[in-house]
């Protein structure tokens, strides 16, 4: 069967990507982009380590088919910040010991800065309810939304300073 | 995933069209039910067919006290609409309790209904507060909609458009969700609607149902005792791994109650 060709924006490049029409977004990231932070635990839309943002929303990228990322804006765990400045949410994680592991960590952190974005991290319990697409086998969670709750301040705090 | 040829029709004229062409052709709404089942192979379409390039299938309006909702709306955008929340917010409570995050940034109403898997909230939407469902072809009342397990009333390539749902005096959603993949083990609607009330109640059986008993009790008197000596048969219920079918009956009983006290 034919290849797509598939037009999409990824961390703020352009790519034109062919793929076999079965791919789904996580194997065009990772197979054919090399962009591996995004991982892959289930597979099966169950645990959230696929998280990236497509069109500035968190979504399981196993679960979506490469083509219907056509003109999509599409951010991974590369695409927030860089060793040398690290996003307020990965210092967050880090601060807060917030990963052991490190496997769900990548999908963690996506799906806490579409949290924070949309204004559903103000208590602990929003927090809790909004990553229950996402499953971590190590930390049991306590420190993980600590540090979600940390950079909901932080993230709040660096918009006020740019708004 | 078995291999498929993959489209992106811009129309629905188009889309009815690679359809008819196609051997095996399945639509492709948010892909949050039919993904999964790909991956699993237990689904082989010849064709794929994504509608979500189709403008006519996307947006929200509320005209005329009627709530008209495209197939393509995601369950976020239902749950966090101002004209879902002004004209229901019983509807905005159940798309916001599906899944979880991610799943309702992809999945669609269209979708959802289209599948009616039995334990989706969706379904008990449509029968509880008495939507039409708009195809390509016809309109479909709520009531005839939903057939048996996994299936309806919708022919061979027939396409879901959109959903009207009336003005509801007052309405309320309360499941009891599973605690892994937050499907309903039994989800209730309970709503009045100009002098009648409907239950619905998914979850409960191998296809969403109205509860006539519970919708008989509650016209005389809208209120949780009305349900006091009420009971719903578990022999028309399922049984499986998550719950029994007297466990089912239970809750079902207890859900109403909520639904009730949420009016
Ligand atoms: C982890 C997880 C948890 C979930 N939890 C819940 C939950 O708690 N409650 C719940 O109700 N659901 C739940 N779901 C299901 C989710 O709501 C799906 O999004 C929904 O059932 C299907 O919608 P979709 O847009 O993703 O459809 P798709 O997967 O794209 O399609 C589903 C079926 O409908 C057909 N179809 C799609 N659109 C149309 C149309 N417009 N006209 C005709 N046919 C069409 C397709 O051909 C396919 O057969 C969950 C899913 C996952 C992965
Ligand atoms: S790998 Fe996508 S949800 Fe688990
Ligand atoms: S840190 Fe190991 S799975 Fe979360």
């Amino acid at each position: 069967m034919a290849n797509i060709s598939v037009n999409l924006i990824v961390n703020g490049k352009a790519v034109t990507q062919e793929c076999p029409a079965n791919s789904t977004l996580v194997d065009l990231l990772r197979d054919q982009l090399q962009l591996t932070g995004t991982h892959v635990g289930c597979d099966t839309s169950q645990c959230g380590s696929c998280t990236v943002h497509f069109n500035g929303r968190a979504v399981k990228a196993c679960t979506v088919l490469a083509g219907q990322a056509e003109g999509a804006d599409v951010v991974t765990i590369e695409g927030i910040g860089s060793r040398e400045s690290l996003h307020p949410m990965q210092s967050a994680f880090r601060e807060c010991h917030g990963l052991q592991c490190g496997f769900c960590t990548p999908g963690m952190i996506m799906a806490g800065i579409d949290l924070v974005n949309r204004g559903d991290a103000s208590d602990e319990a929003s927090i809790r309810s909004g990553l229950e697409g996402n499953i971590c086998r190590c930390t049991g969670y306590h420190n993980i939304v600590k540090a979600v709750a940390s950079a909901a301040v932080e993230m709040g705090v660096k918009e006020e300073a740019e708004g | 995933m078995y291999q498929f040829n993959y489209h992106q029709p811009q129309t629905i004229e188009e889309a009815r069209s690679l359809y008819n062409k196609s051997e095996d052709g399945l639509y492709l709404a948010g892909g949050h039910t039919l993904i999964p089942s790909l991956r699993q192979r237990l689904s082989s379409p010849s064709d794929v067919i994504d509608l979500s390039s189709i403008a006519a299938l996307t947006g929200i309006e509320r005209q005329g006290g009627v709530l008209r909702i495209g197939a393509l709306t995601t369950h976020d955008s239902v749950a966090t609409s101002e004209a879902v929340l002004g004209h229901c917010s019983a509807l905005a409570t159940l798309a916001s309790g599906i899944g979880d995050a991610q799943v309702r940034n992809r999945g669609t109403i269209g979708g959802s209904i289209a599948n009616n898997d039995p334990a989706a909230d969706y379904p008990a939407a449509i029968l509880g507060l008495n939507a039409t469902v708009h195809t390509d072809q016809r309109d479909i009342q709520g009531d005839n909609f939903f057939s048996g397990m996994f299936e309806t009333s919708l022919w061979a390539g027939e396409m879901v458009v959109g959903i009207s749902f009336p003005s509801v005096t007052a309405a309320s959603y309360v499941k009891f969700p599973n605690p892994a993949s937050r499907y309903a083990t039994v989800g209730v609607m309970v709503a009045r609607i100009d002098d009648g009330v409907r239950v619905a109640i998914t979850g409960a059986a191998s296809c969403v149902f109205r509860a006539s008993a519970m919708e008989d009790a509650l016209s005389s008197k809208l209120s949780e005792n009305s349900l006091d000596n009420v009971a719903i048969d578990p022999d028309t219920l399922m049984s499986d791994i998550h719950a029994s079918a007297e466990y089912r009956a239970h809750l079902c009983g207890v859900m109403a109650r909520k639904a009730v006290a949420g009016l």
